[in-house]
């Protein structure tokens, strides 16, 4: 049986865990609300050029973009990861990683090869680990992401698409459902899928293209791509605190649960002292 | 009364403005353009610089943009508003950046150091199982 003093140095250990996990879940409780914000923000854009894209494909365009037309031959993938930058978010990434890898495996079982590109620390750690080819990266956006962060990223999945060295591109990130559920996703954006609607517009009409079609539609479909990772990114660092705050939840609680269970030992074996000094005291009483 | 438009200007970060418009004047790339109700579908990109609006009732609005893309449709103008300022060398030197980050971690790889970060990790995690354990044992007995 532990002696008290080793019991109570526990108890103080557990409690000060219980005050970090206790801080970290409020921390992470307004920081999500902040990031939920910024995903409504960043909605109107994305509603927006969805809406353009969504007319683009029924316009007559002369021009036809790269973006809009799919390879049928696909021998290589490449896969935009996006992770939280900080662990303790319970099973956030691993098990965005893990939805990743099942959908890598169908296209390995397939013949083609693949390609990553992560947003965050931990995609690009655990990528590495599994020596996946890793093209670019880029960690440590902050808590508030900003579109000129990933520019540089996306450039080079577009580059790499434009040059024929990647066939198809993927998005991988969590969805925001709700504080307790977030669902990982991937996400087709090349070749870009148009959403199907009833056609509104019946006749047969173009845009009229300033300066020219392809100028346009290039700067047009970066931004569509562009617009589509950041939406990823927000989402998921909302996610992120969600996951965070219902892990740091699950700590406290479970330190509670573990300091109660201590104390009880503790009186018990504080009980069990002092009845053996009275039984010890009286029985040499008796002796005398 | 005028004839009037819807208008929404977006960023990727945040919606500027959404309201109905008689004019909207825009610095198109290749220069200036005015855009009237039922003005025929049109696409083209942005300078930076400022976009007015007359509003219903000829109240006059500015915004200032970093460029960005101009959709117009007969009753409709979407203007998608960058959030910087892009031009091909500085997105250029954004990939290039990214890429440089990717290869100095492939520098960095050390399959030993992974190792022994990972087996460090496992130990600390089996010691922790064990405390707990251990605690819990202490408890039921």
């Amino acid at each position: 049986m532990a002696s008290g003093k080793e019991i109570r140095t526990q108890i103080k250990s557990v409690q000060n865990t219980q005050k970090i996990t206790s801080a970290m879940e409020m921390v992470a409780a307004s920081k999500m609300r902040r990031a939920q914000e910024r995903v409504s923000a960043s909605r109107p854009y994305a509603e927006k050029i969805r809406d353009v894209i969504h007319h683009l494909a029924y316009a007559n365009a002369e021009y036809k973009h790269p973006y809009l037309i799919g390879r049928e031959d696909v021998k290589r993938v490449g896969y935009i990861i996006i992770s939280s930058d900080r662990g303790l978010c319970g099973g956030l990434n691993t098990n965005m990683f893990k939805k990743a890898v099942i959908d890598m495996r169908a296209w390995t079982s397939k013949g083609a090869e693949v390609e990553f590109c992560t947003i965050g620390s931990k995609a690009g750690g655990f990528f590495k680990r599994i020596k996946g080819k890793i093209r670019a990266q880029a960690s440590h956006l902050g808590d508030t992401p900003s579109v000129s962060d990933i520019i540089g990223t996306v450039k080079v999945m577009l580059d790499a698409y434009d040059e024929g060295e990647i066939d198809r591109l993927f998005l991988v990130f969590n969805e925001f459902v709700n504080t307790m559920t977030q669902a990982p996703q991937v996400e087709q954006l090349l070749p870009v899928v148009a959403t199907e609607r009833e056609a509104e517009l019946e006749h047969h009409w173009d845009y009229i293209y300033e300066p020219d079609a392809k100028t346009v539609l290039d700067g047009l479909l970066i931004r569509y791509i562009e617009s589509l990772v950041y939406q990823g990114v927000v989402e998921n660092a909302a996610c992120e605190m969600a996951a965070r705050m219902v892990a740091m939840k699950a700590a406290t609680d479970n330190a509670g649960e573990l300091i109660g269970d201590l104390q009880l030992a503790y009186n018990k074996a504080r009980q069990a002292a002092i009845t053996q000094e009275i039984s010890e005291i009286v029985s040499g009483a008796a002796a005398v | 009364m005028a004839m009037t438009m819807h208008v929404n200007i977006v960023s990727a970060e945040q919606e500027i403005f959404s309201g109905t418009a008689e004019v909207v004047v825009a610095p198109a790339a290749m220069g200036e353009v005015g855009i009237y109700p039922r003005h025929t579908q049109m696409l083209t990109s942005l300078k930076p610089g400022e976009v007015r609006i007359t509003k219903q009732g000829g109240e006059e609005e500015a915004i200032y943009v970093s460029g960005g893309i101009l959709e117009v449709q007969p009753h409709v103008v979407t203007i998608l508003s960058d959030t910087a300022v892009r031009a091909q060398d500085l997105d250029e030197a954004a990939a290039m950046e990214a890429k440089q980050k990717a290869e100095q971690a492939l520098k960095d790889r050390s399959d030993e150091m992974d190792l022994a970060d990972a087996q460090s990790q496992l130990a600390e995690a089996v010691a922790q199982l064990q405390a707990i354990q251990r605690i819990r044992k202490k408890i039921s007995r």
